[in-house]
């Protein structure tokens, strides 16, 4: 096995999750569940797809995903904080609208029920390994930048102070349910963005393209305690697990199911507090008024 | 500006005036036409029992709660109704009861939150550490920048809080029931902070019930019951009892027990106790009903809130518990129904070692509970009357563990009509009924069975005037039948008029167990209030 | 008592409703923005389901599975836990199932090889569903996060046990079970010829009627309800709420694994890599229409299993994957509107003097 191949792989691999936990990282620090990853994603890779294909144009496709994954964002923003839904209940209404609105327009909009046609995308020159895609290098970037909004500005703190304890921040005068709400939009953005990178690096849009890796990024949110570094290294490790699947294929050393499991078995077994308890932020779930 | 504080003086004088303040939440009358005024610079005490309206009228100050009625001034300008940010900005600062503090974050981000220094787009950590450090040092505040709210002593979260208001520049500093989790140095030391911020021109609202600290710090104490303001005072010229008798009412009576008998709808004669005197036995084992040694009960945050207390009750005999709320009395109850584990210590039932036992088998053994919150614990809201009347019977209920509805119902029509629970439907859900018939309805369940000793936590909590006198005669009843009861108020009123004996409880301890004939209301006070103490045999 | 009914009925019945009305005009938008006409494509839906035999018994064959997850997780939200597991549970259920009538003799009763096989699949499910109880009472392990976890973990590994040990060549699925099917609905009716109803359907009725008498006229069901509305005032009655967790956890996975049947012994006779397709997950939503109420969910299962079979009976107007843009919308307007709804009833009912 070729360390260098192993490498780009994985990080190639990586992108789309450090897209959507960090999404899922504001979010949840904000308290408010972000089930709803997957369907961001598979919004964000189809309306960047329309854009780059009506446009002949991939960064009108990126505004396009972006938006479109704010728009699912601002769904489940309204729903969970303005009407007081179950998070949980409308992460997963969110995800299931995401792939019948999905499928519907891809019907509408090119006649498939399975793929749209070739759009223009980023990368695609093999010698580079796909990181000749500004959008990987947007992803591997987006670590420090969330690092540095999460701890180091002052809405980084009163995102962290709501998730924690929303009536303190409130006696303080912050409008938590308006740091929440800016918070759901930019983890639908965020999401978005892996789906956009998704469709773009495959210069195409397939029906439930994202393939579960929305849950991937929940389960590397809580694995990494909701802290966006310790999010991202979460995805990396997933991702090579996964690199390793892909490369030992035919090898049948493990078996690829086993190491599917492996982002799922770690979370539950972080959740347990086998090996230091991951614990939520106190307020995640409850609605700031 | 100190030590002058007068209860008459120019108007413009005023840092605060409240007037005809009314809220209402719900079915409870928190304020009615309260009215509150504060003077420039003074320690102004804000006391009453609990439920009295206090905190709701310093929420409305602090922007948190809008009045239904009234009007209010903050420093000549009329301010009615502000918000929470109008209120900061204007330089009140509350410290509430329950700390307002985001546990993960450290002292100095909790302390600018809302209000961080910037560079650039950047929250500037090193110079909000810099503004803390250098206000903690001024204010002689003690505390460390940077370290993280979760690790603070209860002393040190505190000082975070009235450091969190200074920041924002407050002049006026609300403060709810602050010492009520203080240990007694940092209790001096607070005073020493408070008495430097009214130096500084500061104007301070203290909540408390306890009136040692009132004489001990205020200039001026407002008094509240009910929801209303009852009486203004000079410290200076005021007594621990006066306070007292007018938190309480001036109509008690001490040694109440002629009134007690008239307070009740029951015209039954009082029963005697079963034994001519009414003295405690500690040795006495066989013929106590319930009897507790050296109970030890953990709370929150890992304090001894039942630090060792000892007493027994014999059958027919009510012993009534008084004592400031937060003392530990919610503890002992819990402890005592199985809800709560006992530390160490030993409770016997009847004879039997029930320290071990789980809820269920302590009621089996004969032990009912009247919770002091029956919304939270005594009643399922959503139930019906007459699924409510057998939780946790739902076992004597069953067969072969399917409920028995004709008897549920049976027992619902039984219940009902014994208890005069109105409206007498019994499938309505116990949220639909007033607060004294949903008290009916636990009273029914629990006293309405077999048992031996009932708990009984503030049995009379926010109900009407007609349940209250028929709980009262339900105790008696139970008393005259031979059960033994604890009964747990901050109604002193309902302890004088109901107990045979009387303890005190404060800081975890019975500081003092006397027969009721002994009683006056004024040492009752003292002891309550921590002004005297006596361990208790 | 009346008058209880009704406004439970009016709490219970609004959200649906309104959500069905939104979902009704979104509809609209989709079929005009396909250039066609609302009213023909909604009776096209009607016929292609409810108008005849075969449209209806697609309807009740996938009634039958969504019943099962919807008892299972509206079991588990009666007991204030959220059961984002039915997906896995289901599909334990039938692979156990499965995997039993792989092994039973061809010669035994075929009642009583059911009869095993339904015990099997309960089994099947019950573990997937005690697995992430289990954590919530020991450590305190949000049952949500792990149940979506455990999700993944439990369909790979019953990929892996297909894929390595059972599959037939070139197929995902296992050999077909040697006894224990359990017979079509054309069987008896002829009308029903070619659509998947079976008698699971009934199982899936007693299933609701037993989770009724479980809720509403049991000890235990007294006090799961305890627990899911004020586990503290349940505590006070002497209940164990971590026992009762750990018992509704159980039952709501055997409930949803008992769904397993539906596909595994009642149409295909064989497990497949899968099958579950999403019924698990919709189960949620199932619940939620209902109401949490065995009567509710068999009805809001009717009415998913008629969206999702109506986009068939649309496809050739309308892409059939409009219904899945409803399905969402439905959950999302049911979702919405319960607290509000019930924030109004309870304004509009001031507690009654005494």
């Amino acid at each position: 096995m070729n360390p260098i191949s192993f490498i780009t792989q994985m990080i190639r691999i990586a992108v789309p999750y450090l897209f959507a936990a960090s999404g899922g990282v504001i979010a949840e620090r904000s308290g408010v569940i972000s089930l709803s990853l997957e369907g961001y994603m598979l919004t964000g890779a189809f309306s960047a797809t329309l854009g780059a294909h009506y446009s002949g144009s991939a960064w009108i496709g990126v505004l396009c995903g972006m938006l479109g994954g704010l728009i699912f964002g601002l769904i489940h923003a309204v729903a969970s904080i303005r009407y007081r839904a179950d998070q949980v209940v409308t992460g997963i209404a969110i995800n299931l609208l995401a792939i019948g609105v999905t499928r519907f327009f891809l019907k509408l909009a090119f006649a498939s029920s399975s793929n749209s046609p070739r759009i223009p995308g980023f990368g695609g020159d093999l010698r580079w390994h796909g990181f000749d895609n500004p959008l990987l290098w947007l992803g591997l970037l987006l670590v420090p930048v969330l690092a540095f909004l999460v701890y180091r500005t002052p809405y980084g703190l009163r995102v962290r102070a709501v998730g924690e304890h929303p009536e303190a921040a409130k006696s303080l005068g912050i409008k938590a349910s308006a740091v929440q709400y800016v918070a759901v939009a930019i983890s639908g953005i965020l999401a978005g963005l892996g789906g956009v990178f998704l469709a773009l690096d495959q210069h195409q849009f397939t029906d439930q393209m994202t393939a579960g890796r929305g849950f991937i990024a929940v389960a590397a949110v809580i694995f990494g305690r909701w802290d966006p570094v310790r999010a991202a290294l979460a995805c990396l490790l997933f991702a090579a697990a996964e690199t390793l699947q892909i490369q030992l294929q035919g090898n049948q050393l493990i078996p690829s199911q086993f190491i599917e499991m492996i982002p799922y078995l770690l979370t539950i077994v972080a959740l347990a507090g086998v090996v230091g308890r991951a614990v939520p932020p106190a307020a995640l779930g409850k609605a700031a008024e | 500006m100190t030590g002058n504080a007068t209860v008459t003086g120019n108007r413009d004088d005023f840092a605060i005036r409240m007037e005809g303040i009314d809220k209402t939440f719900g079915s409870v009358r928190a304020n009615r036409g309260a009215s509150l005024e504060v003077r420039h610079g003074e320690i102004h005490a804000l006391v009453g029992e609990n439920g009295a309206g206090k905190s709701t009228l310093m929420k409305i100050l602090g922007g948190l709660q809008k009045p239904d009625a009234g009007k209010m001034v903050v420093n000549g300008r009329d301010v009615t109704g502000w918000s929470t940010s109008d209120a900061i900005a204007a330089g009140i600062g509350v410290v509430h009861q329950h700390f307002m503090l985001v546990p993960t974050l450290t002292v100095a981000e909790n302390i600018v939150l809302g209000m961080e220094p910037r560079s650039g787009l950047r929250f500037d950590y090193a110079k909000a550490v810099a503004e803390v450090e250098k206000l903690s040092r001024e204010t002689g505040l003690a505390v460390t920048a940077d370290s993280t709210v979760s690790d603070l002593s209860v002393g040190e979260a505190q000082r975070v809080e009235i450091l969190k208001t200074l920041y924002r520049g407050a002049k006026i500093l609300v403060l709810d029931e602050p010492t009520a989790v203080l240990s007694p140095p940092e209790v001096k030391e607070l005073w020493g902070v408070l008495r430097k911020l009214r130096e500084s021109g500061g104007t301070i609202v203290l909540i408390t019930h306890r009136l040692d600290e009132v004489i001990e710090i205020s200039d001026v104490i407002t008094v509240m019951r009910a929801g209303q303001t009852v009486d203004r005072l000079k410290t200076s010229e005021t007594t621990p009892a006066l306070i007292a008798r007018a938190m309480v009412g001036r109509d008690v009576v001490l040694s109440s027990r002629d009134e007690a008998s008239a307070l009740g709808t029951a015209t039954q004669e009082m029963p005697a106790p079963p034994d001519s005197e009414t003295g405690f036995h500690p040795s006495d084992d066989m013929t106590s009903a319930i009897r507790v040694n050296d109970l030890v009960v953990m709370g929150s945050r890992n304090t001894r809130a039942v630090d060792g207390v000892t007493f027994s009750i014999r059958p027919g005999e009510i012993l009534g518990i008084a004592g400031v709320e937060g003392n530990g009395q919610s503890e002992l109850i819990e402890a005592l129904a199985g809800l709560r584990p006992i530390h160490s210590g030993i409770m016997r039932v009847n004879g039997h070692d029930v320290t071990t036992e789980d809820v269920s088998a302590r009621r089996d053994y004969g032990v009912s509970h009247i919770p002091e919150d029956r919304h939270r614990r005594g009643l399922i809201l959503d139930y019906s009357i007459s699924d409510n009347l057998v939780l946790g019977l739902q076992g004597d209920y069953s067969r072969r563990g399917v409920l028995n509805g004709g008897h549920i119902e049976e027992n619902a029509e039984s219940k009902i009509r014994k208890f005069d629970i109105r409206p007498p439907s019994r499938e309505l859900p116990a949220r639909a009924l007033s607060g004294g018939n949903q008290q009916k309805v636990v009273i029914a369940r629990e006293m309405g069975r077999a048992f031996s000793i009932l708990l009984a936590s503030q049995p009379t909590r926010g109900v009407d005037v007609g349940a209250i006198e028929f709980i009262h005669a339900q105790l008696r009843e139970a008393r005259a039948d031979g059960k033994a009861v604890l009964l747990v108020s901050a109604e002193l009123k309902e302890i004088l008029a109901l107990a045979d004996r009387v303890a005190v409880m404060y800081r975890g301890k019975l500081t003092k167990v006397m027969p009721i004939e002994e009683v006056d209301e004024e040492t009752l006070g003292e002891y309550m209030t921590g002004t005297r103490s006596e361990s208790a045999a | 008592m009346s008058s209880r009914l009704r406004e439970n009925l009016e709490e219970a019945l609004f959200p649906p409703i309104v959500a069905l009305l939104v979902a009704l005009i979104c509809g609209d938008l989709l079929i005009m923005s396909y250039g066609q006409s609302p009213a023909t494509v909604y009776r096209l839906l009607l016929e292609g389901t409810w108008g005849n035999a075969y449209g209806f018994g697609q309807v009740l064959y996938k009634a039958t599975t969504l019943i099962f997850t919807g008892l299972a997780v509206s079991l588990g939200i009666r007991a204030g836990l959220f059961n984002v597991g039915a997906e896995s549970q289901l599909a334990a259920g039938g692979f156990l199932a499965a995997l039993l009538g792989l092994g039973l003799s061809p010669h035994m009763p075929g009642i009583v090889a059911i009869v095993l096989c339904l015990i099997a699949a309960m089994i099947g499910g019950g573990i997937v569903g005690a697995i992430p109880g289990w954590l919530k009472v020991k450590y305190g392990a949000h049952e949500v996060i792990v149940t979506i976890m455990l999700n993944f973990v439990v369909l790979a590994l019953l990929n892996y046990i297909v894929a390595a040990k059972l599959h037939v060549p070139e197929t995902l699925h296992t050999p077909e079970i040697h006894n224990g099917a359990i017979p079509r609905l054309d069987a008896f009716i002829q009308a029903f010829h070619g659509s998947a109803a079976n008698l699971t359907i009934i199982v899936a009725l007693i299933a609701a009627a037993l989770t009724w008498v479980y809720l509403f006229r049991s000890r235990r069901g007294y006090e799961l309800r305890a627990v899911g509305l004020q586990p503290e005032a349940a505590e006070y009655g002497g209940v164990s709420v971590g026992a009762t967790w750990m018992r509704a956890m159980i039952l709501s996975g055997a409930i949803a694994g008992l769904g397993g049947v539906n596909y595994v012994l009642g149409y295909k006779s064989y497990y497949e890599e899968g099958f579950a397709g999403g019924s698990g997950f919709l189960g949620i939503a199932v619940a939620l229409v209902g109401r949490n109420h065995p009567v509710g969910v068999v009805l809001a299962a009717l009415f998913f299993a008629t969206l999702s079979q109506g986009g068939l009976a649309i496809h050739a107007f309308v892409p059939k994957q409009m219904v899945e843009v409803l399905q969402g919308v439905v959950i999302l307007a049911v979702a919405m509107s319960v607290p509000e709804v019930r924030a109004a009833l309870r304004r509009a009912r001031k507690p009654v003097a005494a």
